[in-house]
Parts: C-alpha cells; sequence; structure tokens
C-alpha cells in the first residue's frame, strides 16, 4: 500500500491509522473483543480451559459451512454448532473429574469430528478454499459498521453475564466442593460459562476470524495470571494486554502489510513467553 | 423443653449408589464437642459428614444441626472436604480464598467492603496464616493450607467444623499443630468439630469423644471406651485387634479395607 510509513510522531501516526473508515471499525471491533475476551479469558485461564476455548473458536466452521450448505444463514449454523459443543463438554461434567482428563478427551474427540464434518460441507457445497481461509484467519480489516454494532452487543451482554456470575464462577473454580456445599450451583455455572464463551465465540468469530478469538482467550489471561494472583487486578491486566496487543498489531499490520492476526498472535505468544522465562528465573535464583 | 444438642441424628441411614452404606444411626453431638469420626476406608465417614451439610440426603431417619432439619449452604457449619493439595499452578491468593468462604456464593461483583475485610484478616490472624496469606494457594506448603481452609471454613460465623481428614498428607509436625490449633478454636469459640481422621493417634489427646463408623453401623463413647478389641469386633462383624504399643499409640489390626470398589472414600 502507497500510505506513508509511520513518523516518530505518535499523533500523526495516530491520525494516519486512522484516517480510513475500514481502520476506524477495524480498532473499534478489536478494542471490543479484546475487552471482552481478555475477561472471559481470565476465567479460561483459571479454570484451566484453554482446550475448551480452543474447540469453540474452531467447532464453528463446519457450522458456518453447513449453514451455507442448507442457505440458512452461517451465524446460525456457527451458534447452532457452538452451542452444541459447549453443551457436549458440559455434559461430559467435570464433577467426578478434577484432572479434567474426561473433558479434554471428551474436547479432542468433538473438534475432530467437527472438522470432519466440516470437510464434508465444504466438498458437498462446492465451493472454494478462499472462504474457509477468511473464517480462519479473519477479515478484520473488512468489518461493516453493522458488525461493530454486533460486536458491542456481545461484548456488552458478555461482560454482563460474567459480572454476574463472577463471584460463585470464581469459587466453583477454585475450590468446587466447599462452593457446592456453601451452596453454589456448581454444574449449572460450568454449563453457564461454557454457553456465555459458546456465544460470544460464535458470533465474534465471523467478524474477527478463529485465531484472533483464540489468542485473545488464552494468552493474554495467561500471562496476566502469571503476574498477579490478585483476581481484580488479574482481570484488569488481562484486558490490558488484549487491548495493547490488538491495538499494536493492527498499527503494525497497517504500516507493514503483514497480516494483523500473525502481529497479534506474534505480540501475545512473545510476551507469555517472557513472563515465563522471568518467572522460571526468578523460581530458580531465589526459591521462594 | 430439652435443650438441643449441636447435631442430632435419629434412626438414619444413607444410601450411595443405590447401597446402603450405614443404618439405624443415633448419634447426639453437644455443642462445643471435639468429635472424631474413624473408621476404615468406604464405611461412610465422609458421607457422614456429607449427610449434615445437606449434601447427601438421608435414605431414612433425620439429622439435625443446632436443632434445625439441615440445608445446603447454611452458615452455621464450616466443611474442608475431603482433597488432595491444591494445583500448584492455581494462582489465587490464600486470602482471596478466606474471602470467598465470607460470600463467594452470592451474585454480583464483589464491592469493597471494610467490615468483611476485617472479618477475613480476623480469620486469618486466627489460624497464624498472616505471613503468608497474599501468596498463591497452590504454592503453600499443605499444612499452611489446612490452616487458610480452616480459615475459609470459620469465616461466615460457623459454629460447626465438618473436617474431611484434614491431617492427611501432613508430616508429622503439621499434624500436631493443627489438630491443636482445631483442639484451641474449639475451646476459646466453643465450635464443634466434628473431625474425619484414618489415623486416630494424631488427635487422641484432643479429642472429647470418638464416633466409630464400620460394619453398616456406628458407635460413639470416649476413645478407650470404643476402640478396644471386643467392641470394635462386635461393630465391624469380624475380628479385630486393638493394640497399644509401647509409646502410646493405638493400633487397630485386621479391619476389612474393601479394595478398588470405591477410589473415594465416601
Amino acid at each position: 500500500m502507497p500510505e506513508p510509513g509511520p513518523s516518530w510522531d505518535v499523533v500523526a501516526d495516530i491520525q494516519l491509522l486512522l484516517q480510513f473508515h475500514f481502520m476506524q471499525n477495524a480498532f473499534l471491533a478489536g478494542t471490543l473483543v479484546a475487552l471482552l475476551a481478555g475477561t472471559a479469558g481470565y476465567f479460561v485461564v483459571l479454570r484451566g480451559q484453554s482446550f475448551a476455548a480452543h474447540m469453540l473458536s474452531q467447532v464453528g466452521f463446519p457450522g458456518a459451512a453447513a449453514g451455507v450448505l442448507v442457505h440458512v444463514s452461517p451465524v446460525l449454523g456457527l451458534i447452532v454448532f457452538c452451542v452444541g459443543a459447549a453443551v457436549g463438554i458440559a455434559a461430559i461434567g467435570r464433577e467426578v473429574d478434577a484432572g479434567q482428563r474426561l473433558e479434554s478427551a471428551a474436547i479432542g474427540s468433538i473438534l475432530a469430528f467437527s472438522l470432519g464434518l466440516g470437510f464434508l460441507f465444504v466438498r458437498l457445497y462446492g465451493g472454494s478454499a478462499q472462504g474457509i481461509y477468511a473464517f480462519l484467519f479473519g477479515t478484520i480489516l473488512g468489518i461493516t459498521d453493522r458488525d461493530v454494532q454486533l460486536t458491542f452487543a456481545v461484548a456488552l451482554v458478555t461482560i454482563a453475564s460474567l459480572a454476574a456470575i463472577g463471584r460463585p464462577l470464581m469459587f466453583a473454580s477454585v475450590d468446587p466442593d466447599v462452593a457446592q456445599a456453601r451452596g453454589v450451583p456448581v454444574r449449572m455455572l460450568s454449563l453457564a460459562f461454557l454457553l456465555i464463551l459458546a456465544l460470544s465465540v460464535a458470533i465474534t468469530v465471523q467478524i474477527v476470524g478463529t485465531l484472533l478469538i483464540f489468542a485473545l482467550l488464552v494468552a493474554p489471561a495467561a500471562s496476566a495470571l502469571q503476574l498477579t494472583a490478585r483476581q481484580g487486578r488479574g482481570i484488569a491486566l488481562s484486558v490490558a494486554l488484549s487491548l495493547a496487543f490488538t491495538w499494536l498489531g493492527l498499527a503494525l499490520a497497517y504500516f507493514t502489510n503483514v497480516p494483523v492476526g500473525f502481529f497479534i498472535t506474534t505480540l501475545a505468544f512473545v510476551f507469555y513467553l517472557a513472563v515465563r522465562l522471568v518467572k522460571t528465573r526468578r523460581t530458580v535464583v531465589a526459591p521462594a | 423443653m430439652r435443650i438441643l444438642g449441636a447435631l442430632q441424628l435419629d434412626h438414619a441411614a444413607a444410601r450411595l449408589g443405590g447401597r446402603l452404606i450405614w443404618t439405624e444411626v443415633d448419634l447426639e453431638v453437644q455443642e462445643g464437642e471435639f468429635v472424631a469420626i474413624l473408621g476404615p476406608n468406604g464405611a461412610g465417614k465422609s458421607t457422614l459428614l456429607k449427610a449434615l451439610l445437606g449434601v447427601v440426603p438421608l435414605a431414612e431417619g433425620s439429622v439435625r444441626v443446632f436443632g434445625r432439619p439441615v440445608r445446603r449452604g447454611s452458615d452455621e457449619i464450616g466443611y474442608l472436604p475431603q482433597r488432595r493439595r491444591f494445583d500448584p499452578d492455581l494462582r489465587i491468593r490464600a486470602v482471596d480464598l478466606v474471602r470467598l468462604g465470607l460470600d463467594g456464593e452470592r451474585w454480583g461483583m464483589s464491592l469493597p467492603s471494610p467490615a468483611k475485610t476485617n472479618r477475613v484478616a480476623e480469620m486469618v490472624e486466627l489460624v497464624g496464616a498472616a505471613a503468608y496469606q497474599d501468596r498463591p494457594i497452590g504454592e503453600l506448603s499443605g499444612g499452611e493450607q489446612q490452616r487458610i481452609l480452616i480459615a475459609q471454613a470459620l469465616v461466615s460465623g460457623a459454629r460447626m467444623l465438618a473436617l474431611d481428614e484434614p491431617l492427611e498428607s501432613l508430616d508429622l509436625n503439621n499434624q500436631q499443630a493443627i489438630s491443636e490449633l482445631i483442639r484451641s478454636i474449639c475451646q476459646t469459640r466453643g465450635v464443634t468439630v466434628l473431625l474425619v481422621a484414618h489415623d486416630i493417634n494424631p488427635i487422641l489427646p484432643f479429642v472429647d469423644r470418638v464416633v466409630y463408623v464400620a460394619g453398616g453401623h456406628v458407635l460413639s463413647g470416649k476413645p478407650q471406651e470404643v476402640i478396644r478389641t471386643e467392641t470394635l469386633t462386635a461393630l465391624y462383624g469380624t475380628p479385630v485387634e486393638v493394640l497399644h504399643t509401647s509409646d502410646g499409640r493405638i493400633v487397630v489390626v485386621g479391619q476389612y479395607e474393601p479394595v478398588t470398589h470405591h477410589p473415594d472414600d465416601h
């Protein structure tokens, strides 16, 4: 692209970044997804459900393909598949499954099956691989105003729901036996959390892509949890990191013409790696 | 009117997985008593605790805690489940875990509250955990984790502690220290303690009474009355022998331990 490159003048750079409507929309949607994923991701990592998040961000692919195949909206297919998968995981149950071996085996099986279905649907449709590619890596630079509004609604609902169930969900996540004895509906919360996650992923995945959702659901929260054991700070840090990676990734992609998804995932990964390395060194040098 | 005790079971029976695990249980525990619940694996010691927590409903009979029928989530009973250690990677502060015992079951966001913070601090102080309250729970030692969990069990104003094998997987020093802590909470605060144990010896100097669960029945009394060859043989329905070692320890020999059926000790 022919735009002038970035300078050391930050204000000018930002003006440059936001001069086009598509970039404004990319920043708006990216910001909303980062807020949503940073918050939900904290619980994903705390509950050890990274693999479930991975599955939910992938499982929509056959759903979307099925939607196209039977001529209903791909979004409907996405929602049906994501919610179905969430119910599937919850049905396996965590109660007797402290090590989550059952859960992860169930997730692996469901995920493989759903990807197989996806290939079948794409073949039956006879469509090109282009659409799948767009789905996996997102089209954040082609977001419409309506997409932004939809993302806003989803982010609002997700964050409000998590605020409502956050405290008992925390209790059920760290200490399920005591939580249950204290009257917390542990299994119901487990299902509720997966459903919130499934719905928010289903709707945002077709806007920003499965890769971006998954990256923002795990790495920032994982880094935040390594850096602080305080709940409030942990969630705030997870959100802040998600925002930083998204904004920086979008800016770098704009000025270099390298895909956004690459920058955001790389930033998230490198930061996580650095945090882990520093922590490991500290434990080796000065054991607590 | 008769004064009701802290815990009262009348003709109680419990069923687990279709099988009656104990029946005809009559038991009364007075307020402020320190009671050890003993018995072989799979005899239903944990189920006894879960019955008074209202988590496992009785198949027959009734259970009352402080004179009222039990209900799940009561503030009057603090519960410490049987467990392995916390996951070493669980990065939640110990003090936050105690706080969850106070209002973790409520919906909505947790707002700053000086009264609640003070209450949590008081309990952390009581169990002697102030020094490590800000560290992640997963990084604490077994004994430190037990102290935090006792604080969590007490924080909502519990008048009864239901502790399921709190001494398991602790070294001897910590078994001693935690037993002393529980005894002192029992005495200074009048808290009734029901403690499930696999081994009577670490708590023998501290308990008022033992409840022995075996052979589908329950027997209670002073340790020296209950833990005898004749009484336990009658209770188990098979010959067992109680030995006293020269250093004052009690060993029960020949007790039936069911194999492989129940990975968890219910």
